[in-house]
């Protein structure tokens, strides 16, 4: 059975924001819009979004990591916010695995977006339904799209190619193979939501120098006469841990 | 038990509502990506249904950014103008009440005023502009117009930039070129923030990652690209060049440099007339017996021929230059390699001595260097492509040493940022990755000559009544005999650009315009007109100031800028002060070119170049910037525009694109593709009257792959030189020469020690060039470090662009704006806890020229002696159609009000606070020192300004916003 799913690289996302706009721009002026901006010229602006990238710091100068995070609806396995809601707009897909918000049931009661560990929901204040991603279902079902492009905007536009999409039941599917050897991880599985959104970690490439790598017998140096200077305090050693 | 939905998720939101698709070209930022446009039919028109990526277009191949994803609510923002304004007769100026006028009266205004000061006194008008693409038009018009005074936004952003290496590769980063990321194994990120090129970047970046490649990030900042870099290493701003001539250093002195590479294809081995007691000591020496090749810029130096322990003329057949040592001339001259004075220069700039000044630990410097030189030297590429060097030596294969950098403005906006660029292409060239795989590579129309041929006019007498200028009016001095000065030594500019004071200032000095007209020092103007640039908030240092002088009278009651005009698609605090505004187009509804003659988007294998078509019609009565010049040149007849006859020759902005040559018959015109009368041919050929529709069928692209002998070692590949010349993208296919070592900047210094027959400097400004103008780079603390209390402004501020916002360009941006909507001075928890300011809190932070109240978010990813912020978030109340009470302007803050657009000088009187050699404002040199607010204090920032009111044209900003493409929702964006 089918469960389509994001795996998002937060060994490339630069925090561009790509994902947020296109998304926004995609299902404002689709079946899952219009997304509504409160204040959109004034104080305090707020409108829904249905994905966001949170950029945080990790540690102490100078061991600082600055952490893109993009975050959208995970599409749980098991999702919490659908056996809370009233009305049973609130849904998961049987072909794909999609969980969605029928607007024409909702009485916006908020239930579910209590019940997300996540904080993927958010309230139209306009329309006074939930809403959240649909994993753009208007896209990955139509087939007047070229296949390629039967991709959610996010997934598109990423400049970074940040965002994968695929079949997380397919073992051979790009999204799986990714989990598998890049060590995708779920977020706070402790609340067993199984979500099916994964995330790829950071991955830090070093170098190592040989004392002997500085010390050659070609040396440049040597043609015009000269010698080079040896190496001091050693090689190899870095002094951060970033 | 899961019921039917009874909303269709799948099910068009508008049915009926076709949807129709255009290509055109983004212009959310200079990047340019290819776009396609979805414009859903409604009652009311085509609106915007969705923008995303063209997967066909070679730049960004179908990704697009959040800028480029926003355009929709730029196309309807309610900042927009819509009709020409006129400010209302006896209102006073930044007052901003307006009547609206047609575009007949506008033009005519215009007309009558340019038609009067070009036959009288045509320095009179000023024309300068933000970061506009078409600066061949713009340039062409302010040359034809016969004014001096022009310039786009250069010397303002990163002149040093694009100087410091084109006067010594031929080449420069950005749209010039970059990191071969493909390649590379190593690459290292310096002083860059989110800039164009944005999306290559971003899609090269993640390619190298994920190849295994090794990223360092050198930067105060961790934020951005950064944030996914290996390795950080902070470092204090404006101390770059330390940093990298300690790199130079440990290169030099470990042997990891490519000798092969610097023998033959830089300037290390030429030998410098060490003569002390000669007028030409510290220029090359001359072979008299040698090859020329171009009389322009002649190429008879000299080797000394290790091997047969002579000099020769350099390249010779069987020779090999030494790189070390010092030797005598037949005559008796000491001769000396330019290598070995690079060797003895740098021999004092040690990683201790680096560490000091940068913060940077010694070790790590030292590594640093070792990293590089041991990538560049064992993990050689070796690509089998045959290729011919200008010498006529045949090589089997292209080889390129895998190490690659990126820089930006972190090192351009100082005061010594031109040493410190040039530094840093040495270090590219030492390590032998100029222009090959995995290095550093050119995009066309670069490589170039070293210097590029364009010069500025060389004197008053080039500027008089209806005549064009007879050079463009910027350019690339090559020695003292092409600055524009009067028989004085004073600039003839109004920025005084390409003056004794900043001779190499390629880009112009619109920081200092305003400030100069104001003080008519060297001269008052009467016109000033401003596109697309805010120069009376964020594109200007001293902003509070800068907005009295615009407002500043006469004792006849006159302004002393008489006239200013603005063009401009959004209201903003510039408009406030106009006397005549203009509405732009947005990107969407109007032909644009990204031109080889101006900035193009090539590839690193052939050029690219492309063009924007109107997807929509122009709103209101909006007219193109574009379209306005075209017609203003016509009613002034200027000569290019203009038959012999008197009739123009140029129907509109589309017509002038595919019909103008830069000389009759040349072939060569603002687009590369599809010329030819049929459009058969490439690059050059007759105008093609389909052009446009050519390019508009093939997703406004055109783009040239050159063949892989053509590729690699451009400025010395003879193929490669042969075509450029042929295409017309150079003048001559003499070889470009890297120069380590810059002789064109000697030749300024012994003008200023009055070694030198022609121009010379003012005495008062001696001294200055004679320190700054060393053909070698070498360590200086910034200007105004060196002219402040550091005991009391201990710390240094700095700005950066975030990834979501474009220089000042996305605040009236709905979407865009609830990303950025207000901005914090980050500042280390330390630096700030020293200071009891609290995070969140509110603070001052003060220069010694000004002050400003803000609030301090803490953050680890700084280093402590830095404070900074994102630049061009804070507004004035008002501007941008925005409430009153809008964060931008309550909450977020200008740092401009702290910087200075000039220097005190010991001796009275002031100097241009930029860089001495090319004018670039410094305004990353100011220094701060930070306190928190009082408990009592309004929590607001400060200075507050008055605010800017709407004008005649524009819609009342809605208080919310449902955009649904379709519905005529846009329509409440014109009257």
């Amino acid at each position: 059975m089918t469960q389509l799913a994001l795996v998002i690289d937060l060994n490339v996302c630069v925090g561009c924001h790509a994902c947020v706009t296109s998304c926004k721009q995609w299902n404002t002026s689709g079946s899952a819009g219009p997304l509504v901006d409160d204040a959109p010229y004034g104080k305090d602006p707020r409108g829904t979004f249905f994905n966001r990238v949170q950029t945080f710091e990790v540690g102490e100068y100078p061991n600082t990591q600055t952490v893109h995070f993009p975050k959208s609806c995970l599409h749980c396995e098991d999702p919490p916010c659908v056996p809370v809601c009233p009305t049973g707009a609130s849904y998961k897909r049987k072909e794909d695995g999609i969980v969605l918000v029928d607007y024409d049931k909702c009485i916006g009661c908020k239930y579910c977006s209590w019940a997300c560990p996540y904080g993927a929901r958010e309230f139209d204040e306009d329309r006074k339904v939930m809403t959240k991603c649909t994993l753009c279902v208007d896209r990955v079902t139509d087939k007047a799209l070229p296949e390629s492009e039967r991709k959610p905007a996010c997934v598109l536009a990423c400049p970074a190619n940040a965002r994968l999409f695929g079949d997380v039941h397919d073992p051979e599917s790009v999204v799986s193979t990714a989990i598998r050897e890049r060590g995708g991880y779920a977020l706070m599985p402790e609340w067993n939501t199984r979500p099916a959104n994964h995330y790829l970690p950071r991955h830090r490439t070093g170098m190592t120098i040989h004392a002997e790598d500085l010390v050659r017998v070609d040396n440049p140096l040597k043609i015009d006469g000269k010698q080079p200077e040896l190496p001091q305090q050693g090689a190899g050693r870095e002094d951060y841990a970033t | 038990m899961p019921a039917t939905p009874l909303h269709d998720p799948t099910a068009p939101p508008l049915p009926g509502a076709g949807t129709e698709i255009r290509n055109t070209t983004c212009y959310m930022c200079a990047c340019r990506c290819g776009i396609r446009v979805h414009l859903r039919q409604g009652e009311s028109g085509p609106e915007v249904r969705y923008i995303e990526g063209n997967p066909e277009h070679p730049l960004n191949q179908g990704v697009i950014c959040a800028k480029g994803s926003s355009g929709i609510m730029k196309q309807y923002s309610p900042a927009r103008l819509t009709q020409p304004l006129k400010r209302k007769p006896g209102s006073e100026r930044g007052a901003n009440e307006f009547v609206p006028i047609d575009w007949d009266e506008a033009f005519q205004l215009l007309e009558e005023r340019l038609r009067h000061l070009r036959a009288t006194d045509p320095k009179k008008f000023a024309l300068f502009t933000g970061r506009d693409q078409m600066q061949a038009l713009t340039g062409l018009f302010a040359r034809q117009f016969g004014t001096p005074n022009y310039a786009a936004h250069g010397g303002f952003c990163s002149v040093n930039m694009a100087a410091g290496m084109i006067y010594t590769i031929g080449g420069s980063f950005w749209e010039f070129g970059g990191p071969d990321l493909d390649r590379a194994k190593l690459f290292v990120m310096i002083g860059t923030a989110e800039d164009h090129h944005s999306n290559p970047m971003k899609i090269a970046l993640a390619k190298f990652k994920r190849q295994g490649g090794r990223f360092i990030a050198i930067n105060p900042v961790r934020t951005g690209y950064s944030a996914i870099a290996d390795e950080w290493v902070p470092i204090k701003p404006g101390t770059d060049g330390a940093l990298l001539l300690a790199l130079v250093h440990e290169i030099m002195a470990l042997g990891l440099y490519d000798r092969d590479f610097l023998a033959r294809y830089t300037n290390a081995g030429q030998l410098v007339n060490q003569d002390a007691a000669s007028d030409d000591f510290g220029l090359m020496l001359r072979n008299a017996e040698g090859d020329i090749v171009n009389p322009l810029r002649p190429h008879n130096f000299y080797w000394w021929d290790r091997l047969s322990q002579q000099p020769v003329a350099d390249h010779a057949e069987g020779a090999d230059p030494a790189l070390l040592g010092r030797f005598k001339m037949p005559d008796g001259t000491p001769a000396v390699p330019a290598f070995q004075l690079l060797e003895e220069r740098v021999r004092p700039y040690t990683a201790e001595w680096a560490s000091g000044i940068t913060g940077v630990p010694a070790a790590t410097i030292r590594r640093l260097a070792h990293e590089m030189g041991i990538t560049a030297r064992d993990q050689k590429i070796e690509l089998p492509i045959a290729w011919t060097d200008s010498w006529g030596k045949k090589h089997d294969s292209v080889t390129g040493n895998p190490v690659a950098f990126h820089a930006m403005r972190g090192l351009a906006a100082h005061s010594n940022g031109f040493h410190t660029i040039r530094t840093l292409a040495i270090l590219m060239s030492l390590l032998g990755t100029i222009d090959r795989p995995g290095g550093f590579r050119h995009k066309a129309p670069y490589p170039r000559a070293v210097p590029p041929n364009a010069r500025p006019p060389k004197g008053p007498e080039a500027v008089q009544p209806d005549t064009p200028l007879n050079g463009a009016p910027l350019g690339w001095p090559e020695s003292p005999d092409d600055l524009f000065v009067d028989a004085q030594g004073e600039p003839v500019r109004i920025d005084k650009g390409f003056s004794w004071e900043h001779p190499l200032s390629a880009h112009g000095l619109m920081h200092n315009v305003i400030t100069n007209a104001w003080r008519g020092d060297p001269y008052p103007i009467d016109t000033l007109l401003i596109f697309m640039a805010n120069m009376a908030w964020n594109s200007t240092m001293n902003t509070s100031e800068v907005r009295k002088m615009l407002n500043d009278k006469r004792e006849d009651g006159e302004y002393k800028i008489p006239f200013l005009v603005v063009c401009d698609a959004f209201q903003s605090e510039m408009t406030a002060f106009a006397d005549l505004i203009l509405p732009d187009t947005t990107y969407l509804e109007r032909h644009d070119c990204m031109s080889m003659l101006d900035r193009p988007i090539s590839e690193f294998d052939g050029p690219v170049d492309s063009v924007r078509i109107p997807v929509l019609p122009p709103t209101g009565q909006c007219k193109p910037f574009q379209e306005v010049l075209v017609e203003l040149a016509g009613r002034l007849k200027f000569p290019a525009f203009t038959h012999a006859d008197g009739s123009r020759k140029f129907r509109d902005y589309p017509d002038f694109i595919v019909n103008y040559e830069t000389a009759p018959g040349s072939g060569i015109g603002f687009l590369a593709g599809w010329r030819g009368k049929g459009g058969e041919k490439s690059m050059r050929g007759e105008p093609n009257p389909r052009q446009w529709e050519m390019y508009e069928k093939n997703n406004c692209v055109f783009q040239h792959h050159m063949p892989a002998q053509l590729q690699y070692m451009r400025n010395w590949n003879d193929d490669y030189m042969r075509w450029a010349q042929g295409a017309g993208l150079r003048r001559d296919r003499d070889p470009i020469v890297i120069h380590l070592y810059s002789e064109f900047l000697q030749r300024f210094r012994l003008a200023a020690q009055g070694k030198h027959k022609g121009k010379q400097p003012p005495d008062r400004l001696r001294q200055r060039v004679m320190t700054y103008f060393d053909p070698l780079p070498f360590y200086y603390a910034p200007l105004e470090e060196q002219a402040t209390d550091l005991s009391k402004y201990p710390l240094n501020a700095v700005t950066q662009r975030p990834m979501a916002m474009y220089h000042s360009w996305d605040s009236q941006n709905a979407w865009l704006r609830q990303i950025h909507t207000e901005n914090y001075l980050f500042v280390n928890p330390k630096t700030a806890g020293a200071e009891g300011i609290v995070d969140g809190g509110w603070m001052w932070v003060e220069s010694p020229w000004g002050k400003v109240r803000c609030m301090c978010r803490y953050s680890e990813a700084v280093e402590p002696g830095t404070v900074w912020t994102w630049n061009a978030i804070g507004k004035a109340a008002g501007a941008w159609n925005l409430a009153p009470d809008a964060n931008e302007s309550q909450r977020g803050f200008l740092l401009n009000h702290l910087i200075r657009e000039e220097l005190p000088v010991a001796g009275g009187g002031t100097v241009s606070n930029s860089d001495p050699i090319t004018g670039q404002a410094a305004w990353y040199d100011v220094r701060v020192r930070i306190y928190a607010a009082g408990a009592d204090e309004p929590q607001q920032t400060w200075p507050q300004v008055g605010a800017v009111k709407a004008v005649p044209g524009m819609v009342t900003a809605p208080k919310r916003r449902s955009w649904m493409a379709g519905l005529g929702l846009g329509r409440k964006a014109a009257p």
